[in-house]
């Protein structure tokens, strides 16, 4: 009966609103720690949904769980990244301290030790997010103590005085767009001095690209968007950055808050919104009260709310919404599903969320550095901006520099600016190969190096990750792989079956069974698998096998079985040794998969 | 009104503006192979199988809407055998014995394998454990065919509108369920339409069974699409 009671509460304190099933399923997880189908009933009763449609909901999301995820529930990163920087023995300690695996809750319902993927802390890792909060930079001693103090009861605050985990900003260089000192309202007034119109065509001219790493002309989006008959629209920022290497958003939030607000305002301003939304992904839950003050702030100097910088015509309000662990949520499509209190699966286009975006309004989706390049734009004006960079990318890029570098952290480059500068800047030119743009990215060679980010060249949402000589490639891909298949939605065939299909392919190959011919497959299955797939997650989930068959393709041939035309990818001994095992018969199979 | 004119495979189309490329190619005559679409029901672009190509990009036909002056490539060599890889990939993704399928002849995955001439799939069994369900008093989930093709969760309805079917999870975890009550209420001609709408036998109405013989089967003397090819000819 109490958990009716704690379950009604918590519709109730939303109204009963469908669009905010997310956020209802959120609250049940963290009062309960768990999402039972008992709340799931209970939440579908309440609110006259089918029981499957919540539960859809429920179990699209990772850090929703049907069993409890302990009153302790440790996430901990399982990035390529925090591999490097000794996850395994950190993971180790925690299950050894537990006494419980990974995937698992103690008995007694403690703690719950959990993997995920990339949290946004690669310039720290091994990072771990405990009950909300983020432990950066962990040991095999850090994991034993905070555990010894789980037992002993102390809370996630105690742990927090005890521990001080303090996320670092890293910020390593600062360019004129992002990281500049930012005056809040400067940008705004100007850009209310003039027409919507006038606030596209400054945006237009200084040829703003998306930041998310497509690429789209944003003053284009806008003018879409401001175009459509149906107002009042809508503005999203995207702060789900969820690609494996980034965290630069992280940083924008965490530093620039009133510049990302005030972004966001002169787009609503440009495209004629009321109302925009901050959508940040769970992982970043932790810095909502920062985000809150400086929305209260701008409030207070009239920058935000009614009659914004004395325009009597101009309303403007910002609520934040959370994701709840979704890579695909980064897509535009999904993000507006998700925020909508919907399975986080991309829409089909046509209609784009310009024509019918959240809520059946039309939608401007940006990215965080989008909006923020874009009030600065407003500032300084279009030449200022395309004074920087390359003739076809104006401006600069905040990247996300992580891996096998002496300085990890954020640096804002001018376009144009090679891999091997920044190299230089992190302390990372030993590399044998920088992933550019994430897994979903470009790996690249030695001899590559000379290559630009740009939109032109290396086009990149801001992960770079710099991978050492002393590592294996295939760690690396691997890795890459399992986090396509964990994240995908599941929606279209291609990437649900086709990833499994080239990671076991992929095994065949690193485990010295491949042939030249599981080689061209590799490479013709990966291209079906783009070609077919109906989102970006699919569309470039082969890209960690294409691009390191392309550019290292000497590992793999020395992977290959010499002189073999054919080797079998069946495992005899595997097939029949649940029946062996029954049966007690001695097991008799060579290496080969013959009998003998 | 204002027509669309359009050439797929060279051959020239008209169209309604608005209608997607599949359904301005079947009122053409012409047979874009298709599996999650289901006629009259909001197309998902699941399966994918009728991915097309335009100006140079892939589509998926059942979504896309037809534009004016679009050069349409449908029968490619290298689309047919993305189509049958993709039939393929559902092969090895669920566990499909034919000759123990109450669908069999009725199957249109089995019905586009035939078409592709699948003999052995280019990719290894996956071979998953999963479940068959009762679902109610009136249908059994078997999910060792189910595709994830959504029609059941697109088009099935109780009586007050709401949808009976619905996915949980994600990735290749991902799953059909129903919501209980909600299926107990179906009436048999519901049942029974939900069983039709599967592409695949996954949705199956229980008590009635192999009502039509093996061997008179939808798909037993002419292959899918053919309809399609006939108005063509």
């Amino acid at each position: 009966m109490s958990n009716y009671g704690i379950i009604q509460r918590i519709v109730d304190r939303h109204g009963g609103d469908r669009s905010r099933l997310v956020d209802i399923i959120r609250d049940i997880q963290s009062a309960e720690s768990c999402v039972s189908p008992e709340s799931v009933r209970r939440v579908a009763d309440l609110m006259g949904l089918p029981t499957v449609e919540v539960e859809g909901v429920a179990t699209f999301y990772h850090f929703f769980t049907p069993t409890p995820a302990g009153r302790y529930a440790v996430y901990l990163n399982d990035n390529i990244v925090s591999a490097f920087k000794g996850r395994a023995t950190v993971a180790e300690a925690f299950e050894k301290a537990a006494g419980c695996a990974f995937g698992k809750t103690t008995p007694d319902g403690l703690i719950g030790l959990h993997s995920t993927s990339c949290i946004g802390m690669n310039d720290q890792e091994p990072a771990a997010i405990i009950n909300g909060v983020v432990f950066p930079k962990l040991t095999p001693a850090r994991a034993r103590a905070l555990v010894g103090e789980m037992k002993a009861g102390r809370s996630v605050a105690g742990l927090v005085k005890k521990f001080r985990p303090a996320v670092r900003n890293n910020i390593r260089r600062k360019g004129p767009v992002i990281f500049a000192p930012h005056a809040p309202g400067r940008a705004l007034r100007k850009a209310v001095e003039k027409t919507p119109e006038g606030v596209i065509s400054e945006v237009k001219r200084a040829n703003l690209l998306g930041r998310g790493g497509a690429g789209f002309p944003t003053g284009l989006k806008w003018e879409f968007c401001r175009r459509e008959k149906n107002p009042p629209h809508y503005l999203v920022a995207n702060a789900d950055e969820g690609e494996p290497g980034t965290f630069k958003d992280r940083v924008i939030l965490t530093e620039r808050p009133k510049l990302l607000f005030e972004g966001m305002t002169i787009a609503g301003y440009a495209i004629g919104a009321a109302e925009g939304l901050l959508y940040l992904r769970s992982e970043y839950a932790y810095l909502l009260p920062r985000l809150e003050k400086a929305l209260a702030d701008l409030r207070a100097a009239r920058l935000l709310g009614k009659r914004i910088a004395g325009r009597k015509d101009f309303d403007f309000e910002i609520t934040v919404k959370l994701g709840a662990g979704a890579y695909v949520c980064g897509e535009e499509s999904a993000l507006l599903e998700s925020a909508e209190g919907k399975r986080g699966e991309p829409r089909d286009r046509p209609p784009f969320p310009v024509q019918v975006g959240y809520l059946g309004r039309s939608t401007s989706v940006n990215n965080v550095e989008t909006l923020c390049a874009a009030a600065r734009i407003l500032d300084k004006g279009a030449e200022w901006f395309k004074g920087m960079g390359t003739p076809r990318s104006a401006g600069t890029k905040a990247l996300s520099v992580s891996g096998d570098c002496r300085l990890p952290g954020v640096y804002e480059i001018e376009f144009g600016t090679t891999v091997w500068q920044v190299l230089k800047m992190a302390g990372g030119t030993e590399a044998q190969a920088v992933q550019v743009g994430g897994p979903s990215g470009t790996c690249i060679s030695r001899g590559q190096f000379n290559r630009t980010i740009s939109f032109e060249d290396l086009a990149t949402g801001g992960s770079v990750i710099v991978i050492g000589p002393q590592r294996d490639l295939f760690e690396v891909v691997h890795n890459f792989m399992d986090f396509f298949i964990e994240e995908s939605c599941g929606w279209c065939v291609p990437c649900r079956a086709g990833n499994a299909i080239l990671k076991r392919k992929l095994e065949k190959v690193t485990s010295g069974k491949g042939t030249p011919q599981d080689l061209s497959d590799l490479e013709s299955w990966g291209k079906i698998i783009k070609a077919a797939s109906r989102c970006g997650l699919g569309q470039t989930s082969p890209n960690p096998i294409l691009t390191t068959l392309q550019n290292f393709r000497e590992h793999y041939d020395m992977r290959l079985r010499q002189g073999a035309d054919f080797v079998s990818e069946f495992d005899l001994a595997a097939a029949v040794r649940p029946a062996a095992g029954l049966t007690g018969r001695v097991l008799i199979v060579s290496e080969e998969g013959g009998h003998e | 009104m204002n027509k669309i004119t359009f050439t797929i495979d060279g051959q020239a189309c008209t169209a309604e503006a608005g209608q997607t490329i599949l359904e301005a190619a079947r009122a053409n005559g012409i047979y874009i192979p298709s599996l999650c679409w289901f006629e009259g029901m909001k197309p998902a672009g699941s399966c994918r199988i009728c991915t097309v190509r335009a100006g140079g990009r892939y589509m998926a036909a059942c979504t896309q809407p037809v534009s004016e002056q679009m050069v349409i490539e449908n029968m490619a060599p290298d689309l047919e055998d993305m189509r049958k890889a993709l039939v393929e990939m559902l092969f090895v993704e669920g566990n499909h014995m034919c000759p123990t399928c109450e669908k069999s002849g009725n199957c249109e995955l089995q019905a586009l394998a035939y078409r592709y001439q699948m003999l052995v799939p280019r990719f290894p069994y996956d071979f998953p454990v999963r479940r068959v369900e009762p679902a109610g008093p009136k249908i059994l989930l078997e999910h060792n065919r189910c595709i994830k093709c959504l029609r059941c969760v697109r088009g099935v309805k109780a009586k007050d509108g709401r949808r009976v079917f619905g996915a949980l999870r994600r990735g290749g975890r991902k799953k059909i369920a129903v919501d209980l009550s909600l299926a107990a209420a179906l009436s048999d001609r519901r049942a029974r339409e939900a069983m039709d709408r599967c592409p695949v036998g996954s949705i199956l109405k229980k008590e009635v069974g192999f009502i039509v013989p093996v061997g008179k089967r939808k798909y037993d003397a002419t292959p899918i699409g053919s309809d399609l090819r006939k108005a063509e000819g």
